[in-house]
């Protein structure tokens, strides 16, 4: 880390950089995202004279009114962002309510974990294989079962109410919910309370979600909140997985924007207005289903019912998440299968014959997209790894947490929507010379590195008993060696874990990798995109993988190291492991 | 749908409770209603083990044989929710979410109006003293009273037998005589079998019933506690 | 993301045809002025010693394998013949690369821009002209542009009817084509009412991209032009007058297709490459491509069943010439222009025309090339995919520029939210 030379250096300088930590990070965070999004104002009220724009009017708007489907629009990002939030969550919650504390959800969380990783253009584009009409699961079922000697003409994925899009969305967002609420649950004690709720006669199920949830709940709204962002507002998933007539509003302004038809970006800006203004909108509904339920549900949870819907829960949260991790795994297994594949007719449900050819003919081209990917993910995710423990550490030596305001800046690139901020973004990049390239791409990463490092290390940080570090101070050592000798060993598993998460999210960038890098910069990201438009799904599936593998690879060492050191640390357990265990 | 309190013995029957091939604690005990058994150890011997293990808690890597009686029904068979077991921890425990009566009415059996439940929870209150406190915050709560309240939330709940789990070890001293007091009277005004696990000697003399020594597997080298 | 739009491939592959001959008069001239030549030529070696040592930002469609694979072989050779770094910068759309130049130009940035070289016609062509974001007229200074004999072949100096007045220099061909799974389909449609009646007899095994993709685009024009009494009348600006009662046969087709369409034409393929891949699934039996030879080329790369024919309709299709460009405000000017000019060499056109590599058609008339350089050229392999060079010989010309908005807007306004 860049502050590691000043260990030696008086505990002021510590203390001073530490204090700047919250400052420089709230301005890095602040700055790109309110110009980028004066960058769209002017053009969204009609001003951009590179282009002619040279008074305000409200044409733009007009145009935008005048556009077809554009309430269906609204309405499809409105709901797909909605449901599939509300139904990731409810899964995510189902499932801990009836199997926290179990061997299951031991097994799964080892099996989701790595789930995580996968990029959610390639598990989009995954499940279009498994699920479309030529996919693997009709090949499975053709012809003996299905009668199909060419695939049937059913229209998923792209059907019109957006079930696709909501089903990949729910795919890739419920590992990523679970992993933040595993984070959360030791914080609100949720062990203990489980045991008390339960030894008090309460079933699991209910005992989770009558003692468990309202504690858990408050640590996970802001994830919540990102997912609906996220959902509401995504371009990748949408693009391969929802309808196309109309598009949703965001897939409809990435159209707009990069329309060969240059007026046009007039009307992408005010879409993209337009789209900051549904996110929120979904957003506010959702707190108020939030205030709703919080008031309904506070004389239910006292009203001494020990035993609802265990059996349902048990039952549907065990269910979904077993298909869950099975359609992601199909997903993954389909894409192998195609980077294997020669030509593979419908109705073969097996590629005959396989060859390695697709992979020897990428591996003289995956070179450099795999170092630029390393690099820019590595430096991503260090400066956002010292900037989150930097703010952490102000935290507690000012004894108090960031203000709720500045949290909220901190998220701010998760719950603006990318397609609002990143076109403005360019245009000042331009102007203020940064040139286009690595470190601005980094700098763009880290937009979107940083607020999930913050969502996966804050409370862990903040729950690290204080005495630790009193009784640091007490045997006489400065704030800086208590950071580093003290703080950072203890930190060290949660430490891995943010950084892995920060890493996979730089992986999977594509959008600011492209316009910040003045698509220069080539990453496995950005190729697998270019290329799955071009329809070869041998070469994208093969990109795909590594494009994965790099993640899956960070997720591995962040929790097998740990596990590993404390093993070689831990004689007992070597000495009285039964064989049978 | 809870019967009413029937006063019957904890028996605890050839316990043997085993880390990987290590033995912890082997136990063969009965506690009368009415009566409180002292488990004592230094920690690390495997006490706060068997409580999870009698509460049906018992984390996975350890492992345990005998059966666990309340009265004529065999209970280690059943999952913790069905046991009935009263359990008291180090810390009170109470739920931040919800009031001091909110902490009390979720102890409460489901059933009657929610008049009779509220009615309910205030007279636990002015059994201990904290009338007019139902709507309070559990944080402003002193560490006494939230000990009092949360001893009353699992009398609530109607237990048949009472677990001790080093209650009273956070409190200062003053403070511990008076809730070891009342703990230990509402325990014997009810007829429960309890069973307190303590390293504090005072606990183990205010409880005035049987005392059961532990040792750690090193002392006691060559007599396997489950060797017996 | 922007990513899966292939729209772009439009930009690239495609466009604007033949104009008829009364535009091209106008236009040659300027761009064949034998009488530069001498001049051209003197400056020549001055901008070769110039590119020494630049490097290229060519920023180009990278949604090709074979494609992404020629273009990695020209930046070998240019490497080794002229000391360029040429570097592809693949994207997803030619459109990303023209807001990038725009956002420049807005910004103040005149001099050093990040775009060297783009692959591009029509549309982006046509936006980067109308706001002044492109370098020229540079074709002149080209020494290989005269082997294109611009004079007798007027589609290398127009683009979608535009004059290209020597701001693109040409480097491919495309021409609209047919294709089908032989297995399925034994009497292929050959025209576009005989399509309609091939789609009521099996439906749900046709498409076309959706628009505004490049390549759904040219579908509605090809279909306007087998349906209008007249074609004349689209090679001039649309008329407000007569809009309505020109398209309206185009419509009331359309609304007889769509449901015999793949997905009952509630959805479209977002592109030709997602075409093609729902060609490879066994989902359609029927498709179209702007490359002549993209067939037989992914038949060889397990794209599509080995069954597959190429066929051109009768009376002909749209065809088109692609190009490249360089932005006004590129760092490396000297360095792109070279790059363009070895695009026109007859080892890389010839190179480019083979099957194996890529199959694009050259732009080069064979007229102008020594005896070994033409038979280097004809000498590409036969595919059964593959139509003889002479099936494509009936090239109809692109409509005016301004049709393809009245059929974009018609068509999203009718179709694009259902």
């Amino acid at each position: 880390m860049a502050a590691a030379n000043l260990t030696p250096v008086t505990p002021g300088v510590f203390t001073r950089l530490i204090r700047l930590m919250p400052v420089v990070t709230l301005g890095l965070l602040t700055l790109p995202v309110v110009a980028g999004l004066a960058g769209i104002i002017a053009p969204a009220l009609g001003w951009l004279p590179a282009l002619g724009g040279e008074s305000l009017s409200l044409a733009p708007w007009q145009a935008l009114g005048q556009t077809p489907g554009l309430g269906k629009m609204i309405s499809l990002s409105l709901t797909s962002g909605l449901i599939s939030a509300a139904l990731s969550l409810a899964i995510v919650l189902l499932f801990i309510a009836a199997f926290m504390e179990t061997a299951v959800f031991r097994l799964v969380r080892g099996l989701l974990s790595p789930l995580l990783a996968v990029p959610h253009s390639a598990a989009a584009i995954g499940v279009a294989f498994l699920l479309a009409p030529s996919g693997l699961a009709s090949r499975l079922l053709s012809p003996w079962a299905s009668g199909w000697a060419q695939p049937p003409d059913y229209l998923f994925p792209g059907d019109p109410f957006g079930l696709a899009l909501i089903s990949g969305l729910v795919l890739k967002e419920t590992p990523f919910l679970l992993l933040m609420c595993l984070a959360a649950l030791p914080q609100c004690q949720a062990s203990q309370r489980l045991k008390v709720a339960r030894s008090m006669g309460y079933s699991p199920a209910s005992a989770f979600t009558k003692a468990v949830l309202p504690g858990l709940y408050p640590l996970i709204r802001l994830p919540v909140y990102a997912v609906i962002a996220f959902a509401s507002a995504n371009v990748d998933v949408a693009i391969i997985l929802g309808p196309s007539t109309p598009p949703t509003l965001p897939v409809a302004v990435m159209r707009w924007q990069t329309d060969p038809d240059l007026s046009l970006r007039f009307l992408a800006s005010a879409g993209a207005l337009l789209q900051l203004g549904v996110t929120a909108a979904a957003l506010i509904i959702w707190w108020l289903i939030e205030q709703l339920l919080a008031s309904l549900l506070t004389c239910w949870r006292i009203n001494g019912k020990r035993h609802q819907a265990e059996q349902l829960s048990r039952w549907l949260g065990g269910s979904l998440i077993a298909a869950l991790i099975f359609l992601l795994s199909a997903a993954l297994i389909g894409l192998a299968m195609w980077s294997v594949a020669t030509w593979w007719p419908f109705p073969a449900a097996w590629p005959s014959p396989v060859s390695l050819g697709t992979w020897q003919q990428a591996t003289t081209t995956l070179g450099e997209p795999f170092r630029h990917t390393l690099s820019i993910g590595f430096a991503a995710t260090a400066l956002a790894m010292v900037l989150v423990i930097g703010c952490l550490e102000a935290e507690t030596l000012r004894t108090r947490a960031l203000s709720s305001s500045a949290i909220t800046i901190i998220y701010l690139p998760l719950l603006i929507p990318p397609v609002a901020f990143l076109y403005g973004l360019t245009q000042w990049q331009v102007q203020f010379g940064l040139s286009a390239g690595w470190l601005a791409v980094v700098l763009g990463h880290t937009l979107f590195v940083l607020p999930y490092v913050f969502l996966s290390l804050s409370e862990s940080y903040r729950r690290l008993d204080p005495r630790w570090s009193q009784l640091g101070a007490a045997l006489g050592a400065k704030p800086s060696r208590v950071f580093w000798q003290i703080k950072l060993p203890l930190m060290a598993a949660p430490i891995g874990v943010a950084a892995a998460v920060g890493f996979a999210v730089s992986v999977g960038q594509y959008l600011p990798t492209i316009l910040l890098g003045a698509g220069r910069l080539a990453t496995l990201t950005t190729d697998a995109v270019a290329l799955s438009s071009g329809g070869d799904r041998r070469l994208t599936a093969v990109y795909a993988l590594t494009q994965l593998t790099l993640p899956a690879l960070g997720f591995a060492l962040a929790l097998g190291l740990p596990r590993l050191l404390r093993q070689r640390r831990s004689p007992r357990h070597k000495k009285h492991r039964p064989l049978s265990a | 749908m809870f019967d009413p309190p029937t006063p019957d013995a904890l028996i605890l029957e050839q316990i043997s409770i085993h880390q990987a091939e290590r033995c912890l604690i082997a136990l063969n005990t009965r506690i009368e209603p009415g009566e409180i058994l002292t488990i004592m150890g230094p920690s690390g011997v495997g006490k706060s083990t068997l409580l999870a293990f009698l509460a049906g808690f018992l984390a996975s890597t350890f492992s345990a044989s005998g059966q666990v009686w309340l009265g004529n029904s065999e209970i280690s068979a059943l999952p913790a929710e069905r046991r009935r077991l009263g359990l008291l921890f180090q810390d009170p425990l109470l739920f931040p979410h919800l009031s001091v009566g909110g902490n009390l009415a979720f102890g409460i059996p489901h059933g009657g109006s929610k008049r009779q439940r509220h009615a309910k929870a205030e007279q636990a209150l002015a059994d201990i003293g904290l009338t007019g406190f139902a709507n309070r915050n559990p944080e402003t709560l002193s560490g006494g009273q939230r000990a009092r309240v949360a001893l009353m939330r699992v009398l609530l709940a109607e237990p048949r037998a009472m677990l001790l789990d080093e209650p009273f070890s956070r409190l200062d001293a003053a403070l511990r005589e008076e809730i070891r007091q009342l703990v230990f009277k509402r325990a014997r005004d009810k007829g429960l079998p309890t069973l307190l696990v303590t390293h504090d000697q005072a606990d183990a003399k205010a409880a005035g019933g049987p005392v059961i020594e532990l040792t750690t597997h090193k002392n006691a080298a060559g007599s396997d506690p489950c060797g017996v | 993301m922007p990513g899966c739009r292939l729209a772009k491939f439009l930009i690239c592959i495609i466009i604007s045809a033949t104009l008829p001959t009364a535009f091209a008069t106008n236009l040659s001239p300027t761009a064949t002025d034998g009488a530069e030549n001498n001049a051209a030529s003197v400056s020549w070696a001055s901008i070769e010693a110039q590119a020494q040592g630049q490097t290229v930002y060519w920023n180009a469609w990278g949604g090709s394998p074979t494609v992404n694979r020629y273009i990695r072989w020209v930046a070998e050779q240019v490497a080794s013949r002229y000391d360029i770094e040429l570097i592809h910068v693949k994207l997803d759309d030619a459109a990303t690369a023209v807001s990038r130049v725009l956002a420049e130009k807005s910004a103040g940035n005149l001099t050093h821009g990040s775009v060297d070289l783009i692959w591009l016609n029509g549309e982006n062509f046509a936006a980067m002209r109308d706001n002044d974001l492109l370098y020229g007229p540079f074709t002149q200074q080209l020494p290989h542009f005269s082997l294109t004999n611009p004079q007798d072949n007027p589609e290398i100096t127009t683009d979608f009817t535009r004059p290209t007045e020597g701001f693109e220099s040409p480097w491919g061909k495309a021409q609209l084509t047919f294709y089908y799974d032989s297995q399925r389909v034994s009497s292929p449609p050959r025209s576009m009412t005989a399509l309609l009646d091939w789609a009521s007899a099996n439906p749900g095994r046709f498409s076309y991209p959706r628009i505004p993709d490049f390549l759904g685009t040219t579908f509605l024009k090809q279909t306007l032009i087998s349906l209008v009494d007249d074609p004349a009348v689209l090679t001039h600006p649309v008329d407000e007058q007569s809009v309505d009662a020109i398209t309206a046969p185009l419509w009331d087709y359309l609304d007889t297709l769509h449901p015999l369409l793949w997905r009952g034409g509630r959805h479209f393929p977002a592109s030709g490459p997602e075409l093609k891949q729902l060609m490879g699934d066994g989902e359609l039996s029927l498709a179209f491509t702007f490359n002549p030879s993209e067939p037989a080329a992914t038949v060889t790369a397990y794209q599509l069943p080995p069954s597959t024919r190429s066929l051109i309709l009768e009376g002909g299709t749209l065809g088109n010439v692609h190009f490249v460009a360089i932005p006004f405000n590129a760092r490396h000017q000297a360095g792109a222009l070279v790059v363009a000019n070895f695009l026109l060499s007859p080892d890389a056109q010839t190179r480019k025309q083979d099957t194996t590599v890529w199959g694009d058609p050259t732009v080069l008339d064979s007229q102008q090339l020594n005896a070994t350089q033409q038979a280097a050229l004809l000498n590409t392999a036969e595919h059964p995919a593959q139509l003889p060079a002479t099936a494509l010989e009936q090239v109809l010309p692109e409509p005016h520029p301004s049709w393809t908005r009245v059929l974009e807007k018609g068509w999203i306004t009718r179709y694009g939210s259902r």
